[in-house]
């Protein structure tokens, strides 16, 4: 089969005018402007199958938006090939659209001052979708959705949830195969944003819908994704499965333990002493933590201490968060930490 | 499809009332400030340079209606659109942007038309003494003009507009659009008029075939043969323009970026 996506050193490179500083600078501009080149994506290369939901992360102006932009046809690649869905996608915009939806969580794709239905119908002459497959896909997101009372309300009465919901049927109308969206949960409530999630696994479970999804909530990757692409500086840091990655850069796990009655430190330390990397930390309230990392069996570190004969009250396991570990990645963002990632690919 | 675009136009300019009646008044107070004006030049003079009092008014009522329906903000809208991203979303459709824009200024111009121009130029008959043509063929004639003159101004529009691709902020170059618009294509003052070297440059330039062509017609000063000339000039303009056009877009397309992330 062929895949959905695939994109093979894909560059994108802009010019952006440099403002000279000062007065002279600025009539020096007027005459002679200066521009510097700035390579938002930097060769990148990646495959994506049908039917999968691939997470798309990095921080604010990694390259997240203009690969999708590229993908979407929005955007002319400086170099490097895009096929998406068979076709090069800036080159035969017009009919590739056709199979693509894309929603972009900060702009809207409705006419502003009209009703949210006159968008819907508009649109489906746009695609020009037959009036039967709009009727019982409109009937179908609209159920799923909850939109029965807003098709006639226009979209700048609509809250941001509501819109969000509305933006999705917009760019589902004429039954794509593949779907971008671009921070499709930014701005919205916990509640719209589980709605929105579920929504979504429904229409690739039953659709097969390729999804490709920019975000900055880790929640959205660990509902959707099976997959995760992560981007720094226009290139490509990470490409693999969610587990992996944690896996991979999680520091270990911990163990927080609460005693009946005062333990000293040093005696805890000499429990595990034989454990390669496992350290302790005094909580309070007679607690404390056990940091053990990945290559140690959970089971040895908790026989030693249990086994001890200590009186242990309660027992909680921590795991390192997708959030912290993500957050943990951009902070390094180095070239060591990078190599250790597409080393793991 | 691009049919229901200039439906949903219509329905959107039918959204903002104000602008409407605003509109009205604006273009009222313009025509009553151009005929007073004319009048205090005229004085006690029969004609100026064969254009009677009469004609003046004539002319300057209808030049103003006729710029009702054929003037739009294109120009400003894709400026706008390119500036803060939002032609990112225009680009994800099954269609010709600049088509689409098109129809769009279409739908408002049929709008003005209908809601604006017919009621206005009745109102304006009866306040001002204005002759209309009684031969129906100078109106057909007219009606055809005025689609050529809606054409024209709206390329000049999209050439303008695309500005906005290449240079971040284009409201200079607007602006200037606008006034060489309103002065070379005669709505200010009748080509007629304008001192000899200037008239010769205005026939080679593309504005005149917006308002002054039409106007001449419909005012009676070019009949039979130069009447169709007129409008073969507007016609030659109107499929020359397509041609930088078109040169125009395709750079564009690729020098687009997507502001806002």
């Amino acid at each position: 089969m062929q895949p959905a996506i695939e994109v093979h050193e894909l560059r994108k490179t802009f010019k952006v005018q440099r403002n000279r500083e000062g007065l002279a600078g600025a009539l020096r501009d007027l005459f002679r402007r200066e521009y510097v080149e700035v390579t938002a994506v930097k060769d990148i290369s990646f495959t994506i199958p049908q039917g999968e939901i691939c997470g798309y992360i990095g921080e604010n102006g990694a390259g997240k938006s203009t690969t999708i932009k590229m993908l979407a046809g929005i955007l002319v690649p400086t170099s490097g090939t895009v096929r998406v869905a068979g076709y090069v996608p800036w080159r035969e915009r017009e009919r590739f659209v056709r199979n693509i939806g894309v929603v972009f969580g900060q702009r809207s794709q409705l006419w502003w001052d009209i009703g949210v239905i006159e968008s819907f119908r508009l649109l489906r002459k746009v695609y020009r979708v037959p009036m039967a497959d709009y009727r019982r896909r409109l009937d179908e997101l609209v159920e799923r959705l909850q939109l029965g009372d807003l098709l006639n309300r226009p979209v700048r009465k609509l809250s941001l949830g509501q819109r969000m919901r509305c933006e999705l049927v917009a760019s589902l109308l004429h039954n794509p195969s593949i779907l971008f969206l671009d921070e499709p949960t930014i701005g919205l409530d916990i509640v719209v944003k589980t709605e929105i999630r579920e929504f979504l696994i429904q229409l690739n479970r039953e659709h097969g819908t390729t999804i490709l999804l920019t975000t900055h909530d880790l929640q959205d990757i660990e509902a959707l994704c099976s997959r995760v692409i992560m981007l720094d500086d226009g290139r490509i840091i990470y490409d693999g499965g969610l587990d992996e990655l944690k896996t991979r850069w999680s520091r270990g796990r911990e163990i927080r333990l609460q005693f009946g009655r005062a333990v000293s430190l040093e005696r805890l330390a000499q429990l595990t002493a034989d454990l390669p990397g496992a350290s302790w930390q005094a909580g309070e309230d007679m607690t404390a933590v056990l940091r053990v990392p990945a290559e140690v069996n959970l089971s040895d570190a908790l026989a030693r201490v249990v086994g001890s004969g200590v009186d242990i009250r309660d027992i909680k396991f921590m795991e390192t968060s997708t959030d912290e570990i993500v957050r943990e990645i951009y902070k390094s963002g180095s070239a060591s930490g990078a190599e250790r990632l597409v080393g793991a690919t | 499809m691009y049919l229901d675009l200039i439906r949903i136009r219509f329905l959107m300019m039918l959204a903002y009332r104000v602008n409407y009646y605003s509109g009205i008044v604006i273009y009222a107070v313009n025509i009553g400030a151009y005929f007073f004006f004319w009048h205090a030049i005229y004085g006690d003079q029969e004609a100026i340079r064969g254009f009677t009092l009469a004609q003046m008014t004539t002319y300057v009522a209808v030049t103003w209606m006729a710029r009702a329906f054929y003037f739009n903000n294109l120009d400003r809208e894709i400026a706008n659109e390119v500036r803060d991203g939002s032609v990112a979303i225009q680009f994800i459709r099954p269609y010709n942007y600049l088509l689409v824009k098109l129809f769009q200024g279409f739908g408002e111009g049929l709008f003005r038309l209908l809601l604006f121009m017919t009621p206005g130029l009745v109102v304006v008959c009866l306040i001002f003494p204005i002759e209309l043509p009684r031969d129906p063929a100078v109106w057909l004639l007219y009606a055809v003009m005025l689609v050529f003159s809606f054409i024209i101004n709206a390329e000049l529009n999209l050439l303008t507009g695309m500005g906005a691709f290449y240079i971040e902020n284009v409201d200079g170059l607007l602006r200037m659009k606008r006034v060489f618009i309103d002065l070379f294509s005669g709505v200010l003052v009748p080509i007629a008029l304008f001192p000899g070297w200037l008239a010769a440059l205005s026939e080679w330039l593309p504005f005149q075939a917006i308002a002054y062509l039409p106007s001449a017609v419909f005012t009676g000063r070019s009949t039979g043969d130069e009447a169709l000339a007129a409008i073969g000039l507007q016609a030659a303009w109107a499929v020359v323009l397509i041609i930088p056009i078109m040169l125009m877009w395709r750079a564009a397309r690729k020098r687009l970026f997507v502001q806002g992330g």
